[in-house]
């Protein structure tokens, strides 16, 4: 069975394409790519791409799929329909589910839910056991399962003497650590930024400083080991200070921001919606210009959405206890191509890199993109497609999203994986096919 | 006569006119006081529910006062004998008294943004009785009211606000109130308990309290809350008495001229001396009184909104 992908627009900059070009796919692979390919057989499948974009295939390496343990927030299942609607072929997704992925059972029950969903999907594995930041977890044997990077994400290692050790242990096997900095006293009972929003709301505040202090600490014991650090979800300006300087002194620090922090400001807390509550909170227009800033000044290596689902009934109620985070993958790329791509923040070329090579770099996979041989993983983006998000087409089950209503330019159309379409929206019906 | 919203949650978008004609309604109410039937058939058939998740014995009974002056029916749930205890849902809650049929919810919660959340979701008015450290409306305007009927006007005056600044609801609503009024309105008290970027808000910020309280017309005494302490945000109350304390001497240096106020309760010998609580400058007790005229005037801008004029004679 060969498919042939016609008037593509490729961009991949790592193989330099940029223009128009038709790809032809057999089984698992592009076999060929050139100007003008003609079907020579009927039983090829031809598909017009009409100018749409042809990227190389996403990867979101922050999500959370909730399975083990969670499934009424989010399954395997439901998290890759949502992650290949969002235009993603592979995510990794977080350890802190019910059992922690702190042992290769787990992580390999994981993989075997993944291998029926819609994509590919790399376990995180913790740090320590159960996350609870005492002992380090089973990192050689986790390792030895495919796991690349480690943490203990929403509940990041305070004791810095575990941290050290643990950034020894996982440098050793040559593989990265992945942190949530937030200095949890520091934060305390916090619920959204500090600032004039939280002064007039009445809510409690978590100061940036919060974030930056462990930032600071880990890069200091990033330079100490040697390791690989990677550092999720950047939001602060003096976080960005930091990790600036730090790639100077060549420290290997990697270093990734979320679509919702690049989009909305602590403003958006306003009215009280549990949808914006997230952590790290949305923060100050200072800061997300930063953070604008380092994404232009390519200090920035990964856009992550940080897909975090929850039941309509953990944002049910009073801001306070509502439980943090955004269901974003079915929102990151066309909020990333209609707020910045078409603001000139970012160009296609360093999404990209953003999204695809980098994050695939973290996650010590190969790198290839689009070139004959390949593995055919490709995002297929309709730039000129408007839409308005809507909870209810979620395909994941978390239909928290503070961007219900929000007019966006640009859709993921179709997304292939190892060769084969497993969604397809040019008819706007978002079919999965898997 | 009515207010043009259906909820009264805050201060913040309140402009100056409707807060003059809730203060000129309230005057209005006050005249009731004198009467030898201090009671009004307004609200009659209007039911009216306290809805309160957080122990409250002056603000309830100044509700629950002010609805049964106006003849409304009123229904007050506490935290200790609702349903709540055993795990419902605030929309639940608000549900079931949305379909006994409440003309007003009447809410007083320890969570900032509890009221907005219940006036988004059920079809009665509500009106915030202080949520969390977000607002307390009705206890700024009665303080606007006893202002302005002690010292005849708000624009010009000089308001300082003492004490825990970042967890009063009662502050912030204060601030809207007076800065939309146009008075000077400035904030004293250790820099633990002043919140991020208050000046935005229009206030002075102060850490000295004998500097801040040069030239003010009125000072609005916070209760400090005695777990603070204990939660690392100052040393001890002798402290805090001494740096932040309104007592006999601070009084005098600020002259006879100077408003007393204080929302209650108070901390005697703490933030506010005895001699200072009971001297003639004190207006704390007409802020209580005030408190019930205000109350009654919401409600019925409120839960009259289809009630003429006249029905208040």
């Amino acid at each position: 069975m060969k498919t042939l992908l016609k008037n593509g627009k490729i961009i991949d900059p790592v193989n330099g394409l940029n223009g128009n070009f038709d790809i032809l796919l057999r089984g698992s692979k592009i076999i060929k790519i050139a100007e003008k390919i003609e079907a020579e057989d009927s039983e090829w499948k031809t598909i017009d791409l009409d100018n749409k974009l042809v990227m190389p295939g996403l990867i979101d390496m922050h999500t959370h799929l909730r399975e083990p343990g969670f499934e009424d927030k989010e399954t395997i299942k439901t998290g890759c329909e949502a992650a290949a609607a969002g235009g993603f072929t592979t995510i990794a997704c977080m350890p802190n589910t019910d059992p922690v992925a702190d042992n290769p059972a787990t992580v390999e029950y994981i993989k075997s839910k993944a291998e029926k969903a819609a994509v590919k999907v790399l376990p995180v594995g913790s740090i320590t056991k159960k996350c609870e930041g005492k002992e380090l977890a089973e990192i050689g044997f986790l390792s030895e399962e495919g796991v690349k990077c480690f943490s203990d994400d929403g509940n990041p290692v305070m004791n810095s003497e575990i941290m050290r050790r643990a950034m020894e242990y996982i440098g050793s096997f040559d593989l990265t650590v992945i942190d949530h900095c937030e200095d949890k006293k520091l934060a305390g009972e916090g619920v959204m930024n500090e600032g004039y929003i939280s002064t007039i709301l009445g809510l409690k505040p978590i100061p940036a400083a919060a974030e930056e202090i462990m930032i600071a600490r880990d890069l200091i014991l990033a330079e100490l080991t040697g390791a690989k650090l990677h550092i999720a979800h950047l939001s602060t300006r003096q976080g960005m200070k930091l990790v600036t300087d730090a790639k100077e002194r060549g420290i290997k620090v990697t270093v990734e921001v979320t679509p919702h922090h690049l989009v909305l400001t602590d403003e958006a807390v306003k009215g009280y919606n549990p949808d914006t509550k997230v952590n790290p909170p949305l923060r100050s227009r200072e800061d997300v210009e930063a953070l604008k800033e380092g994404l232009k000044q390519g200090i920035i290596d990964v856009i992550a959405s940080d897909h975090a689902p929850h039941t309509f009934e953990d944002k049910l109620g009073e801001f306070d206890y509502a439980l943090n985070g955004i269901s974003g993958l079915e929102t990151s790329l066309s909020l990333i191509h209609d707020r910045l791509i078409r603001a000139g923040v970012v160009s296609w070329e360093d999404i990209v890199r953003l999204m695809a090579f980098n994050p695939a770099r973290v996650l010590g996979l190969k790198i290839e993109g689009i070139k004959e041989g390949a593995v055919a993983d490709l995002t297929i983006f309709d730039p000129e497609r408007e839409w308005t998000v809507k909870k209810e087409n979620f395909k994941s089950k978390g239909k928290n999203t503070p961007f219900a209503g929000w007019n966006l330019t640009g859709k993921p159309v179709l997304t292939v994986v190892e060769g084969k379409i497993v969604y397809d929206d040019r008819g706007g019906n978002g079919e999965l096919f898997y | 006569m009515s207010l043009e919203r259906k909820d009264f949650l805050g201060l913040y978008d309140v402009k100056a006119d409707d807060i003059y004609q809730i203060l000129d309604t309230a005057e209005a109410m006050k005249e009731i006081f004198t009467r030898t039937v201090k009671k009004v058939p307004t609200l009659r058939g209007k039911t009216i529910v306290n809805l309160f998740f957080e122990p409250s014995t002056r603000t309830k009974s100044s509700f629950d006062l002010a609805a049964k002056r106006l003849s409304a029916d009123v229904m007050s749930i506490s935290k200790s004998t609702s349903s709540v205890v055993k795990g419902e849902t605030l929309l639940d809650t608000a549900k079931t008294m949305e379909v006994m049929g409440a003309d007003v919810v009447v809410i007083r919660h320890s969570v900032p943004g509890a009221p907005q959340f219940l006036a988004n979701n059920i079809r009665a008015s509500v009106l915030n009785a202080g949520d969390g450290a977000h607002g307390h409306p009705t206890q700024a305007l009665l303080d606007l009211y006893t202002m302005r009927e002690k010292l005849g006007r708000i624009e010009g005056l000089k308001v300082l606000i003492i004490g825990d600044i970042g967890h009063s609801r009662v502050a912030h609503s204060n601030i809207w109130g007076l800065t939309e009024l146009g008075a000077e309105v400035r904030v004293a008290g250790p820099a633990t308990l002043i919140p991020a970027e208050v000046e935005k808000m229009g206030v002075k910020t102060y850490n000295n309290l004998d500097k801040a309280l040069q030239d003010v017309d009125v000072v609005n005494i916070l209760r400090i809350q005695l777990e603070r302490q204990a939660s690392g945000l100052f040393p001890s109350i002798r402290e805090y008495r001494h740096f932040y304390g309104m007592n006999k001497e601070r009084l005098e240096e600020a002259g006879k001229d100077l408003l007393v106020m204080h929302p209650g309760p108070m901390n005697r010998g703490i933030e506010i001396d005895s001699s200072v609580a009971d001297s003639e400058q004190s207006v704390i007790t007409e802020q209580v009184t005030n408190g019930v005229a205000i109350r009654m005037a919401l409600l019925y801008l409120l839960a009259g909104r289809e009630i003429e004029d006249e029905d208040l004679a």
